[in-house]
């Protein structure tokens, strides 16, 4: 056991049982000193609960912590902080109304003063790159800049181990690279790396180890410079990836059409829409990248109707002007939405599955207002068969099933109204690799029906693999349209930043096709020339 | 230690049998009081839970004083499921009252006997206009100016109180009454036909039934019942779906102003036959405690409005009998909202028994 | 000029009570818990308070017997809405229902009874100055507390790190939570200790400013100090002017009487409270103003460990 003293970490048979599942399964996990260690999982294999377990969050059912060959009880994130362990979520915890220095203090003990932690802000933030204004309150900041707060805030505890969890979903690719430098440097100087991710590339980019999960258990422990994408995949889980048939586009008529479409922010915590022009055909699928936080959420409402301030003329649906028509009168002329959060707001959490329906399919319904609860069953039924839902029947309540079932469900309601147009926004958020696979494909088959789609993702790689066309959203702006066989990872990075000029997608039409999915993933972090940090700001 | 554990399912079982076990605790409490008072807690539980029922007479006062309570907490219960938080029921109930009666104070003053299949209808449809009315300020507040519903509605409690103290010590004063703050006996033509001869039991206890059959109807098999309750459960969702936030909001209040106004107006034209400042009893708060023991479901509101009357009954009986300060079935009805509130828990969460160490955060 | 004088004063009397509530909702409403029970809890304030004068004779003992009722409610509800996750808006309806009842059936007694004399009080020497000694300088102590309190509310919320985390934990108990902070248990504190204030102004009403007791003595003015701090948008000045102007309009009545206008004392004292409804409809109006200023967190429940 040579190396056994050495590690930072170790962990031996940790597991974890909610009612439902079991999150983890006697999962181990071994991180020396300095290293950059990934933790591979689709969702829903049991990397948060792992997270949580480490840094005190939640206690284990059996197992054994050990912190530079010590035997610990995590109790509590403070007593994780005491250790020198200290995490960045996905989701931040930060409080919008305070400043970025209350926020950091917040994350300290009390022993230290504002002041102190203002001043120490500035020096951790100069040595490692990373910019940050201590006294601006956080809501003005950018998704990247909040992460750079959270980043900080971690390590002014002076970590042993930095826990990253899914850092790079809110960032530009160039963002990425940026951070991948700060990470290295801190590696460099003696820190562990946890790297929370389900992204293949990066980790294969930047970290020395990995150990994979699937349904809570441990299913490898590989150098993932050593390893394909298409390995890593099977260790993930269990199969390559699904290949998916993507027929060459025979777009139509123009279905879709969105003229100049500005709206101004309905609270200070918004982004204002300036000038939106894009269209959409049938029998064509357009993508829609962006980091998050540049006017999707505002851009999406405007299109499904939730919020009608509109121009009529700046929204058309067969010519016909609908920008300030409701959701239920959009539906009826053909437009259907997914929205991308299932509980709360596609369906009502403790509502059952057949009641759900109800909410965009008035099938059963008469003109005097009568609900015909027999056929809402039998609507629920054919869901759940056609769309290979797994739950407990059509009175089974929403809340009840997995993500990647609930979506299908969703998914699977819009589609089956045979819409002229679906929008969808994040399909595949929080799904897993299965459902991910059968909910694309079902888009694919849409399209492929004579159906518009506009797809909505923050999953670039997503959106490469399923659209015939590519547009960004930056800063409540829209960047001209690019086929998607034209595109790259650098160029939509760029845009992402806001930086294309009007006019560019036609120039690129003359630039040879890029390969297939994975030569644009393999150009796609090496060397990429920086045209600026690209950063995003959130706020107008 | 004991910890509690998310449901992935509401429990429906445990939605029926949560009011019983808060009734459970209530009568161990209060038996508990009853010693402390120095009575024998038997004789006291028996008074609020036993005697109310005993001999015809009795059940027709139970389900005579449960009228009211079912009707109102029947409109609570579409606005509670909207997330519509109306308080002020009982304003409203005062509003039907002082239209209802106002009505039948003017048949009565202007000396015209119509027949009841008439007069009848037209009082109680009085009370109703008279709810909405009053329930309509509150909406048009809050779907104009955001106000909220729980302060505005509350407020004009107050201010209804106060509107039904000016009419009866003054432009509605009997003058024939020796100055007391009373109006003049409705004439006969006006009262609410009894149902049950020999006792005070009027129609409007069918109407009670009747609008129990509506309410249900309409919360569980039309469109708008549905669209109201998703409104009150997901907001986003109810957004997504398309259902006009405000439409809901005015149907809720309308529903619920007009069935508090109705059952005022009942009470002026039932038991009361007259306008007194005693019309104020509170039963618009009562009516909340009932829409909650009842689970905010039309059958649910029947039983817990009986079982309400037979405390308020029992409460008199109480005082009259052993002596107990009538009071007490204030308190009792409180504990019974808030024990119940306490056993929802169980709804949605189970309790587990987890060794110390291991409890998380 | 003696009666507007006297206006002031009786308008810093009125306004107390009110000022005193308003802050301790405050506290709880920036820590994330809207509380309904405000008037059941002032209530049983009242009567603790009342009751304990009137066998003691002690203000002192009795705004303690005021705030330990109050604070006592207000842990039963913080018990309930915190850790049981019951719904605020229902629960804190059931507590003041329930303070209301009990209020009524320990008073029962008290009904009718009155408290020993008390000497009037006065600020030594400022007290003489004319006009503005007998309006501003002849009131019970408690009515400068409630000034001091607003000066300590600020330096609390805004100045230490208590407070920081305590808003922090209104506006996202999720993220508190993750950072590790005790977020029920420093949510329960708060709730307590708003109760606890509440009951000091319940004390008040029924020891020095009625002074009497009868069932539902506070009419209302729990649900008044909810609106205050609305109408306040959560900041301690504006909780305490607001609660003047509210007790200016009560007053108002009073002073109409005596001026001979010939309006009714029934639409008179409809005043407080249509006043408090046209404020909240002027206050409400922006959407957007009331989202910024208010606690995110405000009336929704929290599961830690989801």
């Amino acid at each position: 056991m040579e190396s056994e003293q050495a590690l930072r970490l170790q962990l031996t048979g940790l597991s974890k049982q909610y009612p439902a599942v079991r999150a983890n399964d006697k999962v181990s996990l071994r991180v020396k000193p300095g290293e950059i260690h990934a933790v591979l999982g689709e969702n829903g294999a049991g990397k948060s609960t792992l997270m949580k377990m480490i840094y005190g969050a939640v206690r284990p059912d059996e197992g054994e912590i050990r912190w530079n060959g010590q035997v610990v009880q995590v109790a509590s994130p403070a007593a994780a902080r005491a250790l020198g362990i200290s995490m960045v979520y996905q989701h931040f915890s930060l409080f919008d109304t305070l400043t970025a220095a209350e926020n950091v203090w917040l994350g300290l003990g009390k022993e230290i003063t504002l002041p102190e932690v203002t001043a120490r802000i500035g020096k951790v933030a100069a040595a490692y790159g990373l910019d940050v204004e201590p006294l601006r309150p956080v809501h003005t900041l950018s998704v990247g800049e909040r992460q750079r707060v959270e980043i900080v805030r971690a390590l002014l505890t002076s970590p042993k181990l930095l826990i990253l969890d899914e850092p790079t979903s809110v960032l530009t690719p160039q963002a990425v690279e940026k951070l991948f430098v700060t990470l290295r440097q801190l590696s460099a100087d003696g820190c562990s790396i946890l790297y929370i991710s389900h992204k293949l590339d990066e980790i294969r980019a930047l970290c020395h180890h990995c150990t994979v999960l699937r349904g809570g258990k441990v299913t490898g422990e590989v150098d993932p410079t050593q390893e394909t994408n298409a390995s890593l995949s099977r260790l993930m889980i269990g199969a390559e990836p699904p290949e998916l048939q993507h027929k060459a586009s025979a777009a139509g008529a123009t279905v879709f059409a969105v003229k100049q479409l500005s709206l101004p922010k309905l609270d200070q915590f918004g982004m204002n829409l300036q000038g939106i022009s894009f269209d959409v055909r049938a029998g064509e699928i357009v993508g829609v990248a962006g980091v998050s936080g540049n006017g999707q959420q505002e851009l999406m409402a405007a299109l499904s109707g939730e919020d009608v301030r509109a121009a009529p003329a700046s929204i058309t649906l067969f010519g016909k002007a609908i920008g300030n028509h409701s959701p239920r009168r959009r539906r009826k002329e053909g437009l259907h939405f997914v929205p991308e959060e299932r509980l709360g707001r596609g369906a009502v959490p403790i509502l059952s599955l057949a009641q759900n329906t109800m909410l965009t399919r008035t099938e059963a319904v008469n003109r005097w207002g009568w609900i015909d609860t027999g056929r809402v069953r039998l609507l629920a039924a054919h869901l759940i068969a056609r769309f290979n839902v797994k739950a407990g029947g059509t009175q089974a309540a929403a809340k009840s099933l997995s993500g990647g079932n609930l979506q299908k469900f969703i998914v699977g309601r819009e589609i089956d109204a045979n819409p002229k147009l679906l929008i969808v926004s994040q399909p595949t958020w929080g799904v897993d690799v299965g459902a991910a696979a059968l909910i694309r494909g079902e888009l694919l088959k849409l399209r492929d029906a004579g159906c518009a789609l506009l797809v909505v993702s923050e999953e670039l790689d997503e959106l490469f693999e399923i659209s015939d066309r590519l547009i960004v959203i930056a800063q409540g702006r829209m960047s001209p349209s690019i086929a998607t066989a034209q595109a790259s990872i650098e160029r939509i990075g760029e845009w992402m930043s806001g930086l294309w000029q009007e006019g560019q997608a036609s120039e690129e039409g003359q630039a040879s096709a890029v390969g297939g999915p994975a030569a644009r993933a393999a150009s796609s972090y090496a060397g990429a020339a920086g045209t600026g940090e690209g950063e995003q700001h959130a706020h107008a | 230690m004991l910890m509690l554990e998310a449901r992935p399912q509401p429990s429906k079982a445990m939605s029926a049998a949560s009011p019983l076990i808060a009734l459970a605790l209530t009568a161990v409490i209060a038996a508990l009081l009853f010693l402390a008072l120095g009575k024998d807690p038997m004789k006291g539980l028996g008074i609020f839970f036993v005697e109310p029922l005993n001999g015809l007479r009795q059940v027709s006062e139970v389900l005579l004083k449960a009228t009211p309570l079912i009707v109102i907490a029947l409109g609570l219960a579409v606005c509670y499921r909207s997330n519509v938080w109306n308080i002020g029921a009982e304003g409203q109930y005062l509003l039907g009252a002082l239209a209802g009666g106002g009505v039948a104070l003017w048949l009565t003053t202007h000396g015209i006997v119509l027949p009841k299949m008439i007069a009848v209808p037209l009082v109680l449809l009085g009370g109703v206009l008279g709810g909405m009315a009053w329930a309509a300020i509150t909406a048009v507040l809050r779907d104009k100016f955001n106000a909220s519903e729980i302060l505005v509605s509350l407020m004009l409690v107050y201010v209804a109180q106060q509107l039904v103290n000016y009419l009866v010590f003054g432009a509605w004063k009997d003058p024939q009454g020796f100055n007391f703050p009373q109006t003049k006996t409705f004439d006969a033509s006006t009262w609410l036909p009894t149902l049950l001869t020999g006792t005070r039991l009027h129609v409007g206890f069918l109407v009670a039934l009747a609008a129990v059959a509506l309410m249900w109807v309409f919360m569980f098999r039309m469109f708008r019942g549905f669209q109201l309750q998703v409104g009150g459960l997901a907001p986003a969702a109810a957004r997504y779906a398309g259902y006009s936030a405000s439409t809901s909001l005015w149907t809720a209040m309308m529903i619920s102003g007009g069935l508090a106004g109705l059952a005022g107006a009942m009470e002026a034209a039932g038991p009361l036959r007259q306008i007194t400042p005693h019309i104020s009893t509170g039963l618009g708060f009562t009516a909340i405690i009932v829409c909650f023991v009842g689970r905010l479901h039309p059958l649910g509101i029947v039983f817990a409005g009986v079982l309400l009357s037979m405390m308020l009954i029992g409460g008199e009986l109480g005082q009259s009998r052993l002596g107990l300060p009538n009071a007490l079935t204030g308190v009792f009805q409180g504990l019974l909202l808030v024990l119940l509130l306490a056993c929802d828990t169980l709804i949605h969460y189970r309790i587990r028994l987890r060794r110390s160490h291991l409890a998380p955060l | 000029m003696n009666e507007i004088a006297l206006l002031i004063a009786a308008t810093l009397a009125s306004g107390t009570p009110l000022a005193i509530a308003g802050m301790g909702l405050l506290l709880n409403e920036k820590a994330g818990v809207l509380n309904l029970g405000a008037e059941g809890m002032m209530l049983v304030a009242a009567i603790a308070g009342f009751a304990a004068a009137f066998t003691t004779g002690s203000d002192t003992l009795a705004f303690l017997a005021g705030a330990a009722a109050g604070g006592l409610l207000a842990a039963a509800f913080g018990a309930l809405v915190i850790w049981l996750n019951t719904n605020q808006y229902a629960t804190g309806l059931a507590v003041s229902l329930f303070g209301y009842g009990f209020s009524a059936f320990v008073g029962v007694e008290f009904v009718g009874k009155k408290l020993a004399e008390r000497s009037a009080f006065e600020v030594p020497l400022l007290a003489d100055i004319p006009l503005l000694g007998p309006a501003l300088f002849k009131q019970h102590p408690m009515v400068y507390l409630a000034i001091g309190l607003m000066f300590a509310l600020i330096w609390f919320l805004y100045r230490s790190r208590a407070g920081l985390v305590l808003r922090a934990i209104g506006e996202s108990p999720e993220s508190a939570h993750a950072l590790g902070y005790k977020v029920r248990w420093i949510r329960l504190g708060a709730v307590i200790a708003g109760g606890a204030l509440c009951g000091v102004a319940g004390a008040f009403l029924s020891v020095v400013y009625a002074p009497l007791w009868v069932e539902g003595l506070v009419a209302g003015r729990g649900w008044i100090a909810l609106a205050l701090t609305t109408f306040a948008t959560w900041r301690p000045v504006r909780v305490l002017l607001g609660a003047y102007l509210f007790g200016g309009v009560t007053m108002l009545q009073f002073a109409l009487q005596g001026a001979g206008v010939d309006v009714s004392s029934q639409l008179l004292a409809m005043l407080p409270y249509l006043a408090t409804i046209v404020v909240l409809a002027l206050i409400s109006r922006n959407p957007a103003w009331i989202r910024i200023n208010m606690p995110a967190s405000l009336g929704k429940s929290f599961h830690p460990g989801t």
